[in-house]
């Protein structure tokens, strides 16, 4: 075995490790803080996958988009509304943990089943190494159009939900009461607030 | 094309296989080598440009600064350096220590990885990979984290309150940096630092992207301002209403870590700006043209070394008048407002490197020659 296989071997078991104990923390761990930054742990080491792949664009891409702006995102609001209160007890845990925790086990039971018995031809198609983004780009721009444009009016469309429910001054009734929206909250002009003394 | 120049790694692991080393080995035994320089080199720009902000500040001031540390004070970073290191090291009692200790871990390594990609020269960076200069910008979007992280770690309001801008701030200038690059990389056909550079040696200070990609050059320069949390955009620690934000708690080393994080990501963006828009290591006259006129062969090994040695130098230069322009600016402007600084990256550096990439793709189909077809 070689210098670089055994190198590569190494970060595949670390990186492999870091994925599978990271997501049990994100699911395992009480305190969401914890998971939230577990989870960017998960991305990171999802995005070194990638580099062993050959795959370096798309393990950037991964970072930028799921650690830099996802998780940051999560982050956010979960400091953003952070009270620090215990949450309500909820009935019947203990069953709904057992519940899904046989869901989960079930469902990693399929992936087995599938691992094992697809015909996986090996060595698989060679890595188009620095290549890649300029194929990624063709490939967008020619046979995935279709998927990339709808993608784009899918994001388009929550954007201007967002922007709906965070602005509910421009309706006239509130989207989720039905009441009169708040006029307070319309914003106003802005004016200096010492431009007039005399007053 | 620009000459192949000076490979040191390719002389490096020959030297090393004369000795009777397999080239697994040399690689091996090389590859910490530039590692290890960039770090120092990093290292030594961060005092560098400490003791630029603190006589530059005094002179805007009217001080004289820091004088009695070596001559004109320039051993004076040195001593914040040690004093520092030799502090101790508090956690407070009700702060979560593990994302206490965490967090400034999080603020550095992904700007030291970012130096991966600064080229001095042809050949002189550390890796010339692909993605080039989309590793940095994935990279610094990570250290919003780790702000947040100490930010909330902290147990502290002023703590989470400035890790809270951080990450906002650092939200909204993500965007339309990303965008000034990839009307660079547009004009360039590659991600790669030393193909940008290369794209821009063909007629010395004539061909530099800052001519071509003037609103872009503006654009990057207040983004990357704002990444640094430099003044005019300081707000994630604004000392007057905040305290010190997210590092309010910090003490000894773990606060010199994001001190450190701030001026090595001062200097690399600097550095960055030069490499995208003023040539990088190129001189303004192109030295191909300067060594054909003495009548010197570029390929012989003087030329070469003399090449190499002014690449890094128009590198450095270039980088440090831009840190000097930043620290002019530290001293002279006053702090934005959260409003406007949130309006400003939204309202109008958003659309704008929005239409300049518009424009950009537009030029390149009509002017191939001049933007790179």
């Amino acid at each position: 075995m070689t210098i670089a296989t055994t190198t590569e071997l190494i970060c595949f078991l670390v990186l492999s490790a870091v994925v599978v104990i990271g997501a049990l923390g994100v699911v395992l761990l009480s305190n969401i803080v914890y998971s939230a930054f577990l989870l960017g742990g998960v991305f990171t080491a999802v995005a070194g996958l990638y580099l062993l792949l050959n795959a370096s664009f798309v393990a950037m891409a991964q970072i930028l988009v799921y650690v830099g702006a996802i998780n940051v995102l999560i982050l956010f609001a979960i400091m953003l509304v952070n009270k620090r209160e215990d949450l309500k007890a909820i009935a019947n845990l203990t069953t709904r943990r057992v519940v899904s925790a046989g869901v989960c086990a079930g469902l990693l039971a399929l992936l087995v089943r599938v691992v094992v018995t697809t015909p996986w031809s090996l060595p698989g198609p060679a890595a188009v190494g620095e290549e890649a983004t300029a194929r990624i780009g063709e490939h967008l721009f020619t046979d995935y159009l279709l998927p990339f444009e709808v993608a784009s009016v899918l994001l388009l469309m929550a954007m201007i939900g967002a922007i709906v429910l965070a602005r509910r001054d421009v309706l006239a009734t509130d989207v989720v009461t039905g009441e009169v929206a708040d006029q307070g909250l319309i914003e106003k002009a802005r004016t200096p607030l010492l431009m007039n003394r005399a007053d | 094309m620009v000459s192949p120049g000076l490979d040191l790694e390719l002389s490096f692991s020959q030297a090393l296989q004369g000795f009777g080393f397999s080239p697994e080995v040399a690689r091996l035994l090389w590859l910490p080598l530039p590692m290890l320089l960039v770090l120092v080199a990093a290292v030594v720009g961060v005092l560098v440009s400490v003791w630029l902000e603190r006589k530059i500040s005094a002179a805007v001031q009217q001080r004289i600064g820091p004088e009695y540390a070596g001559a004109l004070g320039v051993l004076q970073p040195l001593a914040d350096g040690l004093k520092l290191l030799v502090k101790e090291d508090i956690i407070p009692a009700r702060a979560d220590s593990l994302l206490f200790t965490l967090g400034p871990v999080l603020v550095v390594v992904p700007v030291i990885i970012s130096w991966l990609i600064i080229p001095f020269g042809q050949n002189l960076l550390i890796s010339n990979v692909g993605v080039g200069i989309f590793l940095w910008i994935a990279f610094s979007s990570i250290q919003p984290i780790g702000l947040l992280m100490s930010g909330y770690a902290s147990n502290n309001k002023y703590s989470l309150l400035g890790g809270l801008r951080a990450a906002a701030q650092s939200i909204s200038y993500e965007i339309p940096l990303a965008l000034a690059v990839l009307a660079i990389v547009m004009m360039t056909n590659s991600l790669s630092t030393v193909d940008i550079v290369g794209q821009q040696t063909g007629a010395g200070i004539l061909s530099w992207n800052i001519w071509r990609q003037p609103v872009g050059f503006l654009i990057f320069w207040i983004c990357a301002l704002a990444e640094c949390e430099r003044l005019p955009f300081d707000l994630p620690e604004a000392e007057e209403e905040l305290v010190a934000g997210y590092q309010t708690e910090y003490a000894g080393m773990k606060f010199a870590l994001f001190y450190l994080a701030g001026y090595i990501n001062l200097v690399l963006s600097a550095v960055l700006v030069s490499v995208l828009y003023l040539g990088g290591w190129g001189f303004p006259i192109p030295v191909e043209w300067l060594a054909g006129w003495l009548n010197q062969p570029i390929d012989a090994p003087v030329v070469q070394v003399i090449t190499g040695t002014v690449g890094i130098v128009m590198t450095v230069l270039k980088a440090y008048l831009l840190v000097f322009v930043a620290i002019l600016l530290r001293w002279t402007t006053p702090r934005v407002r959260i409003d406007q600084l949130l309006d400003l990256g939204w309202k109008f550096l958003l659309p704008l490197s929005l239409v300049n990439l518009l424009v950009t793709a537009a030029l390149k189909l009509a002017f191939p020659v001049a933007f790179g077809g």
